[in-house]
């Protein structure tokens, strides 16, 4: 039986992820992005299982459909997998939340929640080194921009004024990085 | 001695108050604490942050450990409320457009009537009105059903996150709402809409924000939870002293925080509510209580009071949720940490509720105490020994 999954992730990066994971498993998987008039809209698709990360805030307006209780709704639960403590762990840990509707089989939901997983985790890890990448530049032309202002000041070549940047960056227990931004920052006021 | 490290979480609302304030102002690491506070995205995270243990303790909307002890909503452990984080501080918004017909009505936008506000709000209204709520478990929940259950009016409630309240009013998702401050007044701020009620026009002492933790963690822990009870009780005491708002305000308007302007905090907490974008001021002094007059005490019936208001919506059994609710309002320990440090210790754990409207002498544990008016906009009086 394939199963209707909604994934709702404004990051498109992440749900392409989420997708890609989802479908060799012959799963139906639908995309909602936007915030506005989230639980109708899931209520409307009837999915069987709706993925979400835990930081997105609109989750809240999901949490209404563990309470639907008209005779026409499915019963709704958040995954919370009583025998499986440890997979629910490793979801929480991921951000992954799901929403399930009652009576699917364990071992279904648990292979849609492995998958979802590892794509919640191979993301955060995207967005790690991501992270650093873009800090480790920003760094970078930090340091240029107080060795460019040292040699134009003092008249010293740039190994002098990254040399004289590292001294007092070691002098005062300091990082150079931000013994440069001290600089750049005195360097635009005194301009 | 080194500091523990306590992990607590909060959602950005000016009532989490007393919790940055324990940690800025030294009140924790005098206890010998160190807390580390977390931002939550949402209710739900927050929620589940706590039952799996990724936080110690949390700022929590005063019905969800209810409703967690009535199983609603995916508990997997119990929850007791520790103290009262604060009392109201939560305001009723309207669109544009109701806010127009109402006044095009003769309605006076006077801030301070729940009935005629009602009424007012039922005559202009068409079709079922989308009112914003912060979850399905809140305060705000129960106030808008107590305040409209008299009227011809038709409503569904619809889950909005507190800082997306505004704009979803604006973009007309929804047309009304029902939101802890300063997402209220951010509807005015953006032009979104006009304010019509603040809470306590419903409820004059409705239970706002609790202090909450896994009983499992309580047991286990008792003088961290000792130490964190006297943190946060003498925040809140600070919190009410008019001469450290300003400095509240500086410190809650930060990003980690509340992330809100410092000016706008500064006017709520004064009470200088300006309830529509053509300014209208209306002076409602203590919007928001945090501490005076036993405000933190746990009432077992506040707690009662949101069991019976849950077990009627979702068709449960009303005395046992009451039993239940009533056993995680932790008043033992409420009197046990916080005694010696002259709390006002009420007489009895539980109170009719709504049932006093002029401040009323009570026993208590060192003689006598005032308790303020707690009644209900109808006339509402709650008696919880009367339901089991």
């Amino acid at each position: 039986m394939k199963l209707h999954i909604v994934i709702v992730e404004p990051d498109e990066t992440r749900a392409r992820l989420v997708i890609d994971s989802l479908q060799p498993l012959g799963h139906q998987v639908t995309v909602i992005g936007e915030p506005a008039g989230l639980a109708r809209r899931v209520r409307d698709i009837a999915p069987d299982i709706v993925l979400i990360d835990m930081a997105n805030p609109s989750r809240d307006m999901l949490e209404e459909m563990t309470l639907a209780s008209g005779p026409m709704d499915r019963p709704v639960a958040f995954f919370v997998d009583r025998t499986d403590t440890e997979l629910t762990r490793r979801a929480i840990e991921a951000g992954v939340s799901a929403y399930v509707i009652d009576g699917l089989q364990p071992d279904r939901v648990a292979a849609v929640m492995d998958a979802a997983i590892a794509r919640f985790q191979l993301f955060q890890r995207m967005r790690l080194e991501l992270e650093t990448t873009r800090r480790a530049l920003e760094e970078r032309k930090l340091i240029d921009r107080a060795k460019g202002i040292l040699m134009k000041k003092r008249g010293i070549s740039e190994e002098d004024a990254y040399a004289l940047m590292r001294k007092t960056a070691m002098d005062q227990k300091r990082k150079v990085v931000d013994v440069a931004s001290a600089l750049v920052t005195a360097a635009g006021l005194l301009s | 001695m080194s500091a523990s490290v306590l992990r607590v979480g909060f959602v950005p609302l000016l009532d989490m108050a007393p919790l940055a304030i324990a940690h800025e102002l030294g009140f924790a690491r005098a206890e010998g604490l160190n807390l580390e506070l977390r931002a939550a995205p949402s209710w739900s995270s927050l929620r589940d942050m706590l039952l799996w243990g990724q936080i110690d303790a949390a700022h929590m909307l005063a019905p969800l450990p209810v409703a967690m002890a009535l199983g609603l909503g995916g508990a997997v452990a119990q929850v007791d409320i520790l103290q009262n984080l604060s009392l109201n501080g939560v305001v009723v918004a309207v669109s544009l457009g109701l806010a127009d017909a109402m006044r095009a009505r003769g309605h006076g936008f006077g801030f301070d009537d729940a009935r005629t506000t009602a009424a007012d709000l039922a005559r202009v209204a068409q079709g079922v009105l989308r009112i914003g709520v912060p979850f399905p478990f809140s305060t705000q929940a129960a106030l808008v059903g107590r305040w409209l259950r008299e009227t011809p009016l038709r409503y569904e409630l619809c889950t909005v996150p507190p800082p997306r309240m505004a704009d979803a009013l604006g973009k007309g998702e929804i047309d009304a709402y029902c939101v802890g401050e300063p997402w209220g007044s951010m509807a005015v701020e953006t032009g979104a809409g006009a304010l019509v009620l603040p809470g306590k026009s419903i409820w004059a002492a409705a239970p706002e924000k609790v202090l909450a933790a896994r009983h499992d963690w309580i047991e286990a822990h008792p003088d961290l939870t000792r130490a964190l009870m006297r943190a946060v009780w003498k925040a809140g005491k600070w919190m009410d002293d008019p001469d450290n708002r300003e400095t509240a305000c500086a410190l809650l308007g930060r990003a980690e925080y509340v992330n809100a302007p410092s000016e706008l905090l500064d006017r709520i907490l004064r009470g200088e509510m300006i309830v529509s974008p053509r300014g209208e001021l209306r002076h409602t002094p203590q919007i928001i209580r945090f501490h005076q007059d036993a405000a933190s005490f746990p009432w077992r019936s506040q707690a009662a009071w949101f069991a019976a208001d849950l077990a009627q919506r979702h068709d449960l059994p009303v005395g046992p949720a009451i039993d239940a609710a009533q056993a995680i309002a932790r008043t033992d320990l409420y009197r046990e940490n916080l005694r010696d440090l002259g709390a006002d210790l009420p007489g009895a754990s539980a109170k009719l509720e709504g049932a006093i409207s002029a401040p009323m002498t009570v026993a208590s544990e060192r003689g006598t105490m005032i308790l303020p008016p707690d009644r209900f906009f109808d006339g509402h009086i709650f008696d919880s020994a009367a339901c089991v």
